[in-house]
């Protein structure tokens, strides 16, 4: 067992408003799952996504990775997490905009204490894996949406993180640049990746081997695919 | 050993975020350093000038000799009342003599007189050249010995003779390459033969210290006339010093006729008189540093803080995605201290190289010799990184409080 929440509350006040993103989640995802979050818009997907990824706290409820209370953590433990444990993939790409796809791609190294010249290497290994070796010194504003992805991708694989987490990678890529990507996600979880997928569209969870289906913060259907 | 290198590694990582961070916006780098690399600018160059000051004056107060005294009417830094001393009865002769007879603990007395004259040798010929009357004691207690020739000895003093030793900028003046002992000068409308030259003292303040002539005291009266405001340099070894100051004043106030209850009606000037007036004089230059210097940095300051606040709120985001991939508070904190001290140092650095060669400029302007202060330099760099960390420091809190989600929405 990897992942293990119990009770999951997530609430955001917003002014004298009580907005409940998450409503008493239960979940359980074991090693190297593919799972696709599925909901509508403001089902409280990514509010999910960020808490598994040790990005955000819950308002109340258990949050249990690799056997350890997420709770209990302090800021550095929790920033060591992010960077060894999981590696996160976001709609938005979220690159360093001034930085090469290489810099990008060994930045999570660069907070682990990996030596400059080791580093260089390992990133350039991710970036020939997503295909993108000979883009290494291009920044993102040089690349198309779907060698952001990409880039974004090998900087979630460089610590070789436990658990790899998608929010709606594929949305804001056109379809055949999305198989694509979609490809390299299958490929990784046939070697082994643990990997969460949010995403809206039925084709995409379809290449997944289990769907958890939200509404309103609340898990209204888990199924395995097929 | 391991642990070294890896803080040495995360330090060179730090300055190379810093420094890209910086490139990136360089104009505003740049007007940023402005406050620090004036302020820093500054203090080396006035700094370099006081320093280069002190050793010149020093060095020109030494000339008069640390055990010499002089009596004179007046003393060199008044105090209070200058009316007072207006009514005092000048130094005369007859008080050199009894000087001369009874203050055994100098072991130097000379009486001097002075006047301002036209000299004139051939063709050649220069207006206010100053007249030093004096005898062989001069050499001791003004501390000058020929550079060729002799002094005036006791021999010229008795007779009067009509001698006199040429200080080195008068001599190259008046004869230029040629070998002057043994010439015969005018001195107003008197031949004197020319013995001496004196070894040249340099400038003070401008001012040619070897452009005076110095002739037998007997003579200078005879000729000038014997009522002329004199004045009597004593001189002996350091320890000797108070005792004899005590030997002047009794033998004056005796020879004077001061009632008991009466103080001084004569000054006995000494050197550090004026090594005091100057040193009161250059505390107050320092603190003038320090005032316009620190005024400059605390703006040099503000203006980093400030810039690092924008900075921050521009990379909300950037620091977001660092902290969802693994930077804590303290390598965000780190990141943003290091942008600051970086920014600042640059600025102390072209602050120093400025102030390195205004200090120059200004002291070869002076004609002082000296070189920019390494002091200052250090105190330059010192302040810049100090005023980086200090400006640096709540910008930098504040990045690394943020909150990583709220920042990776921030838009
Ligand atoms: N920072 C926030 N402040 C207030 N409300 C929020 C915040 N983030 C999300 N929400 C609200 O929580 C609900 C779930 O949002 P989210 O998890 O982003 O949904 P999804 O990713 O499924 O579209 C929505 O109603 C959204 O408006
Ligand atoms: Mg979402």
């Amino acid at each position: 067992m990897l992942i293990h929440v119990e009770n999951l509350i997530k609430i955001y006040q917003l002014g004298k408003v009580q907005v409940k993103a998450l409503d008493n989640i239960n979940l359980t995802i074991d090693r190297n799952e593919y799972v696709a979050v599925m909901g509508p818009s403001g089902s409280g997907k990514s509010t999910l996504m960020n808490i598994i990824g040790c990005l955000d706290v819950p308002t109340s409820g258990r949050y249990i990775l690799n056997d350890q209370d997420v709770h209990n953590l302090t800021d550095d433990e929790l920033a060591h997490i992010r960077n060894k444990e999981i590696g996160f993939v976001f709609q938005t790409f979220n690159l360093l905009p001034r930085a090469t796809a290489l810099h990008n791609v060994e930045l999570p190294l660069i907070y682990n204490g990996t030596p400059r010249s080791k580093r260089r290497e390992i990133a350039m290994n991710m970036l020939e894996r997503v295909g993108l070796a000979d883009r290494a010194n291009h920044r993102p504003n040089e690349l198309s949406g779907g060698q952001r992805q990409r880039v974004a991708i090998a900087r979630a694989l460089v610590n070789n993180p436990s658990l790899i987490l998608a929010d709606e990678p594929t949305g804001n890529l056109d379809s055949k640049t999305g198989e694509e990507i979609m490809q390299i996600f299958n490929e990784l979880n046939e070697a082994g990746n643990t990997i969460l997928l949010v995403t809206h569209e039925e084709d995409i969870a379809r290449q997944t081997k289990r769907i958890i289906r939200l509404l309103d913060g609340q898990v209204i259907k888990d199924e395995m695919n097929q | 050993m391991a642990t070294l290198n890896a803080f040495f590694s995360h330090i060179s990582e730090y300055l190379l975020m810093a420094w890209q961070a910086l490139v990136s916006h360089k104009l505003r780098s740049f007007l940023t350093t402005l406050g620090i690399l004036i302020g820093v600018t500054t203090i080396i160059t006035i700094w370099t000038t006081i320093e280069g000051l002190n050793k010149y004056v020093f060095g020109q107060l030494s000339n008069i000799g640390a055990s010499t005294v002089y009596v004179q009417k007046y003393p060199w830094v008044i105090k209070g009342d200058f009316w007072k001393y207006r009514n005092r009865k000048p130094v005369t002769y007859k008080e050199y003599q009894a000087l001369a007879q009874y203050c055994n603990s100098a072991e130097h007395i000379s009486p001097e007189v002075f006047s301002v004259k036209t000299i004139r040798y051939k063709n050649k010929k220069f207006e206010n050249i100053f007249i030093i009357g004096s005898n062989q004691e001069y050499a001791y207690t003004a501390n000058v010995a020929p550079e060729i020739g002799r002094f005036i000895t006791e021999l010229d003093v008795h007779y009067n003779r009509y001698v006199c030793v040429l200080g080195r900028e008068v001599a190259d003046q008046l004869f230029e390459k040629a070998n002057p002992l043994g010439k015969k000068i005018f001195i107003g409308d008197r031949k004197y033969l020319v013995i001496g030259i004196l070894e040249r003292k340099g400038n003070f303040f401008g001012q040619s210290m070897d452009n005076f002539i110095i002739v037998p005291f007997g003579t200078f009266r005879r000729v000038y006339g014997g009522h002329r405001e004199m004045r009597v340099a004593l001189s002996t070894s350091p320890e000797k010093l108070e005792e004899m100051k005590d030997q002047i004043r009794s033998i004056l106030r005796r020879v004077r006729k001061v009632p008991p209850t009466k103080e001084d009606d004569f000054a006995i000037n000494q050197q550090d008189m004026l090594t005091d007036l100057y040193k009161s004089l250059t505390t107050t230059l320092f603190a003038i540093v320090f005032v316009i210097g620190g005024i400059s940095l605390v703006v040099g300051g503000i203006g980093i803080m400030n810039i690092m606040l924008v900075s921050v709120a521009e990379r909300t985001r950037e620091i977001g995605i660092r902290k969802a991939i693994g930077a804590t508070r303290k390598n965000i904190l780190s990141q943003f201290l290091f942008e600051a001290i970086v920014i600042s140092s640059i600025g102390g650095f072209i602050g120093i190289v400025f102030g390195f060669f205004a200090g120059n400029v200004v002291l070869s302007q002076m004609s002082l010799s000296g070189t920019v202060s390494l002091t200052s330099i250090l105190i330059g760099f010192g302040f810049s990184g100090f005023v980086g960390v200090l400006a640096g420091f709540y910008p930098a809190y504040k990045a690394a409080s943020l909150n990583p989600i709220d920042s990776l929405r921030y838009e």
